[in-house]
């Protein structure tokens, strides 16, 4: 399984980015072989808004399941939802501590946004 | 006649107080006035008015409906899509009503012809001729609407060319202001001596430059605060074309629901006199 998770740089050992439409980069974790590998979201760093929206479109072409964060917003929710996409909201540390507490089970699923939308 | 726009950058400057004194000096002038209040998230020129009996009419927007037993999950709306407005997953499609800025251009790059254009209201018009023959005209955007700009579109087209239109910007610099002073013949920027007055001054003639609308300064509690407003002013070579010194029985006339030109009719004739230097500024501007 795929589980996108929003990252402030390009390593595993990058901070997990609080923020999901205006993330840094996604970091595309595979649960099957503990592999990593990173998306740039410089598209929508800068978009004026929307940015969740689009950000949830790209997650879900990225083909990832599960989506962890640190917070979302109510269109962002509502798109990821949409697309059939979990949420884990609250998510800190580094990407890889968060990738590594997901497969262990030891993150639950958020039932809606946690922030309102340009929070 | 002449589109005379009221703005300022920053909030609280004094656009509505100039704006009424402008109209009601104009009407009482027999000259054919319209104050259009394009401050739709906060419309207030009108409570000025007190015994005019107001219509009013919906405005609406057009927004896309996706018909999902046509539609193709395709993604070609959402990849046209400026705004992010649409997202498309395998059977399912979502509509963002207040991302949309009704352009219309999903409908046209369906291959499917799934999408048609629905009416959402996103605010009102509300228009009466006041007893001194001044009409006015403003809207009021739904709580909660994001999109202000068509409405204030709306707005604008109840302006008669025969007539003088008085047009209340709302504060910043952003889309509603740009979209109000649009069309405009000239640009009265109302601020005050102060350094937040002439923050905001500075970004409003940026936005009024690059737009290309002729604009003047008029400054209110002229005699507060610091000099740095003349100065930036004549360094610009932008024409201050009225003051307007800080005097508490405006004040409290204003909070009672009494424009300036009641308060102290003296600015009766200070007005008359404004229009004129701004008439003669947009001839020589058309010239």
């Amino acid at each position: 399984m795929k589980v996108a998770i929003t990252s402030s740089g390009k390593s595993p050992d990058s901070e997990v980015d609080q923020r999901f439409g205006r993330a840094s980069y996604f970091a595309i974790y595979d649960t099957e072989n503990d592999t990593f590998s990173f998306a740039d979201n410089a598209q929508n760093f800068n978009a004026a808004n929307g940015a969740g929206i689009q950000s949830a479109q790209n997650v879900a072409s990225a083909g990832a399941q599960v989506l962890i964060t640190g917070n979302c917003g109510p269109k962002a929710f509502r798109t990821l939802s949409a697309a059939g996409i979990k949420v884990v909201i609250g998510a800190t540390g580094t990407v890889k501590e968060a990738a590594t507490k997901f497969k262990n089970g030891e993150m639950s699923y958020a039932t809606d946004a946690n922030v309102e939308g340009h929070w | 006649m002449i589109k005379i726009v009221v703005g300022s950058g920053k909030g609280g400057t004094g656009k509505t107080t100039v704006s009424l004194g402008l109209s009601l000096s104009l009407a009482e002038n027999k000259m054919p006035v319209q104050y259009i209040d394009c401050d739709v998230e906060e419309p207030n020129a009108h409570l000025f008015f007190k015994e005019a009996e107001f219509q009013k009419r919906d405005v609406e927007v057009l927004v896309p409906e996706i018909d999902k037993a046509q539609c193709n999950f395709c993604e070609e709306c959402a990849k046209f899509c400026a705004y992010n407005a649409l997202a498309i997953f395998p059977n399912t499609a979502l509509v963002f009503n207040e991302m949309c800025h009704s352009c219309g251009g999903c409908k046209i790059v369906c291959p499917q012809g799934a999408i048609s254009e629905v009416k959402r209201k996103i605010g009102e018009i509300h228009t009466a001729i006041a007893n001194n023959k001044v009409q006015i005209s403003y809207g009021k955007l739904n709580v909660g609407e994001t999109q202000s700009p068509p409405l204030i579109r709306a707005v604008k087209k109840e302006i008669a060319d025969k007539n003088i239109a008085i047009i209340d910007a709302p504060p910043g610099t952003a889309c509603p202001f740009v979209e109000t002073i649009r069309h405009g013949d000239f640009c009265l920027l109302v601020t005050e001596p102060t350094p937040f007055g002439l923050h905001d001054l500075k970004t409003a003639v940026e936005v009024v430059s690059l737009i290309g609308v002729p604009f003047g300064v008029l400054i209110n509690r002229s005699d507060i605060g610091d000099s740095s407003v003349e100065e930036f002013c004549s360094n610009e070579k932008i024409p201050v074309l009225m003051k307007i010194p800080n005097d508490r029985n405006i004040a409290v006339a204003y909070s009672n629901g009494m424009p300036i030109t009641e308060a102290d009719p003296k600015y009766k004739l200070e007005f008359m006199e404004l229009h004129r230097k701004i008439y003669e500024r947009v001839g020589n501007h058309k010239r």
